[in-house]
């Protein structure tokens, strides 16, 4: 297929279909890390007897919570990083015509 | 506390100096036009660029400070960790690849992509000299602290030479040595944080008896008009007949009565803590009617989980306050955390410095890894500081350096001089930003001078010793301010200033040029403004009551942000059929 082997990640620049696609789920990942994080400063600010609950491994939930966030940024960060890795399926129709 | 001059910590640091200056004049060839000064011709490797992201973000602050607070407060300083991390998200899903989409040299550059406008250019130059001279006051800051026991220089000498150094990186190749001092430091700074964390679990916790006065009140008369200062009622000094603080920081007791744990593994280390009790020490200040300053330090012994809670520093009190406005406090101030960071002007520059989108986003998420990982680090090295029997109790900031002292001398060189780049990497990336802002955005964009590409990069250079110089006089100005609070400035004006602009113009295609000016001048005005008519202000700077402050809590970011946003939309709904 002409133009798909040879995609490099400049020519990913400049086509729409991809940047829309990239941005789609950029936001969509960023919904769901923005829930779970505006989660954890409501319970400890509203609730912040919760974290103070062993639930695992004699852990407190604030430290597990915390962990949970930056290890969860990294793994969204690979998700999204993967996801966006090849270009849209409509920039590819387009190089092969 | 008097530190002795280690001359390993000299040696180290002087080398460590002599490296950046070499590099600089190395790369300095490579800087010679507007694009290779501003943004080291879009050519850097998005790995290089990557770890630079942590060489610049991972500031002083962050390093000397949430490691101090953690080491003095517990759990709390780690709050800092979560918000500023959680921050990049908002970078790397967001604002990442439009940003590189749309700039060429500066954060300006982006917002007015759609517009050529004068007006924009000119308010978002202002919010970027705002926000980059708010953050580095406390860079500088904490320079001077950090120099202080490192070389035996006063507060004003250690900001003068961080100050020189920095400036003469950034003159002699702008963009080019500025990412690969940051590239350079961030590399070491984690790589040394994670190699002190594996120290602290090696050796474990161990209970130590108290030695005489080890848990007895310590006091400082601090005698400003005469410059004395009496500790535990002697004069300092180390001489017969003066005296000085002892080192603090030890575990009280450990579980099932153990004396000494030997070597933990990272969850059996929190675990530990968590079963334990530990001599905390707080401190209070009072005016005598002399003039003088008393400040006594108190130890007192907390169980494990009162530690890893959060809400015990005075930043944090709103989670256990049953104040709604105290509590709203607090989600405001994480609330600016998560926004500040994909609004800070001198790290969005940086993805100026790859070739393209897909660069920006593999730098970021290299960049979320290597911030994330150090992150997770502060928590051991703050715990580890905490329970090592060498803190100063006069200044968290040095928590870190001294815990690597209780190790050995070398590795305190060693991570003394890291804290030192950490702060010679974040300021240079701050002056290109506030020189990028006169030179592009000001001079070149809203006076519309005809300037070479070479004029530029002279003239930017110029910009940049000036902005060092004010650096400079600054540090020394705000040299008894709290680093973390104004680093908690800067994120505050940077969210509610640019964030909204930066979102809208993205998202809505109603934003218009008027909305983009709009919002950045009012976000930046009452953020700046709410901050200095808030109780935090009036007791820390004016010296006055908090209660009788205007605003009713200190954090503007849960008010100024959605005003920015709203603004934007009021005014772009209003001054849209006038947009062509």
């Amino acid at each position: 297929m002409p133009g798909f082997e040879t995609h490099s990640a400049s020519a990913e620049t400049e086509h729409a279909g991809t940047i829309a696609r990239n941005s789609r789920i950029g936001l969509q990942l960023f919904a769901v890390y923005f829930v779970v994080y505006a989660g954890f400063v409501i319970v400890n600010a509203f609730r912040p007897d919760w974290m103070e609950k062993t639930p695992f491994a004699g852990i407190n939930v604030a430290i597990l919570y915390g962990f949970s966030l930056i290890v969860g940024a990294l793994v969204m960060s690979l998700i999204y990083g993967w996801l966006c890795h090849a270009p849209a399926k409509d920039e590819r129709r387009g190089d092969a015509a | 506390v008097i530190y002795e001059q280690s001359y390993a910590a000299v040696g180290v640091f002087f080398a460590i100096v002599a490296a950046t200056l070499w590099l600089s004049f190395y790369l300095g060839k490579q800087a010679k036009s507007a694009k290779g000064f501003f943004a080291a011709g879009g050519g850097i490797h998005w790995f290089v660029n990557g770890i630079a992201f942590a060489g610049d973000y991972l500031s002083a602050a962050s390093f000397l400070g949430i490691c101090g607070m953690i080491a003095f407060y517990g759990y709390d300083g780690f709050l800092y960790s979560i918000g500023y991390l959680a921050g990049w998200i908002v970078a790397l899903l967001v604002v990442a690849e439009p940003l590189k989409r749309l700039g060429k040299y500066t954060f300006a550059d982006a917002l007015d992509s759609r517009f050529q406008s004068r007006g924009i250019k000119l308010t978002v130059a202002i919010s970027t000299l705002v926000v980059s001279i708010f953050y580095l006051i406390p860079q500088m800051v904490g320079a001077g602290v950090l120099i202080k026991p490192l070389l035996g220089f006063q507060h004003y000498q250690g900001v003068l030479l961080v100050g020189a150094v920095v400036t003469f990186i950034v003159v002699t190749a702008g963009m080019v040595s500025t990412t690969y001092v940051q590239f350079l430091k961030g590399t070491l700074l984690v790589v040394f944080s994670f190699i002190l964390t594996l120290m602290i679990l090696n050796r474990g916790l161990t209970v130590k008896e108290p030695a005489a006065g080890f848990d007895t009140p310590q006091t400082k008369i601090d005698k400003r008009p005469d410059g004395k200062v009496i500790v535990n009622g002697l004069p300092q000094g180390k001489n017969e007949g003066q005296g000085d603080f002892w080192p603090v920081g030890h575990v009280r007791s450990l579980p099932d009565g153990q004396q000494s744990t030997g070597p933990l593994g990272p969850l059996a280390f929190l675990r530990t803590v968590q079963q334990s009790e530990i001599v905390l020490w707080s401190s209070k200040t009072e005016k005598q009617p002399d003039g003088a300053t008393l400040t006594t330090y108190t130890p007192k012994t907390t169980a494990g989980p009162a530690i890893l809670r959060p809400g015990n520093h005075p930043s944090f009190k709103g989670i256990r306050s049953e104040k709604f406005t105290d509590k709203l406090n607090f989600v405001s101030l994480m609330m600016a955390l998560f926004g500040g960071t994909a609004s800070l002007p001198h790290i969005l520059i940086r993805y100026y410095t790859v070739k393209d989108q897909a660069a920006a986003r593999k730098s970021t998420i290299v960049g979320i890894a290597s911030i994330g990982f150090f992150y997770v680090l502060t928590l051991y090295i703050g715990l580890g500081a905490m329970t090592s029997g060498s803190l100063d109790v006069t200044n968290s900031n040095m928590a870190a350096p001294l815990l690597a002292r209780s190790f050995n001398e070398w590795l305190f060189a060693i991570i003394s001089a890291i804290a030192f780049t950490t702060v010679l990497g974040t300021v240079s990336g701050l002056i290109i930003a506030a020189a990028g802002a006169v030179v592009h955005d000001f001079l070149a964009s809203v006076m519309r001078l005809e300037i070479s590409d070479h004029g530029k990069v002279r003239i930017a250079k110029f910009v940049s010793v000036v902005v060092g110089a004010i650096a400079i006089v600054l540090g020394i100005l705000f040299e008894r301010m709290n680093v973390n609070y104004l680093v908690g400035w800067a994120f505050s004006i940077a969210a509610s200033a640019n964030l909204p602009s930066l979102i809208m113009l993205l998202f809505w295609k109603g934003t218009t040029k008027q909305g983009i000016i709009a919002a950045v001048t009012v976000g930046m005005v009452s953020s700046l403004g709410w901050i200095l008519l808030s109780g935090d202000t009036y007791n820390d700077v004016y010296g006055l009551k908090p209660e009788t402050a205007i605003v009713p809590f200190s954090q503007p970011g849960i008010v100024t942000i959605p005003l920015g946003f709203l603004v934007l939309v009021v005014v772009s709904l209003l001054t849209r059929q006038r947009t062509p």
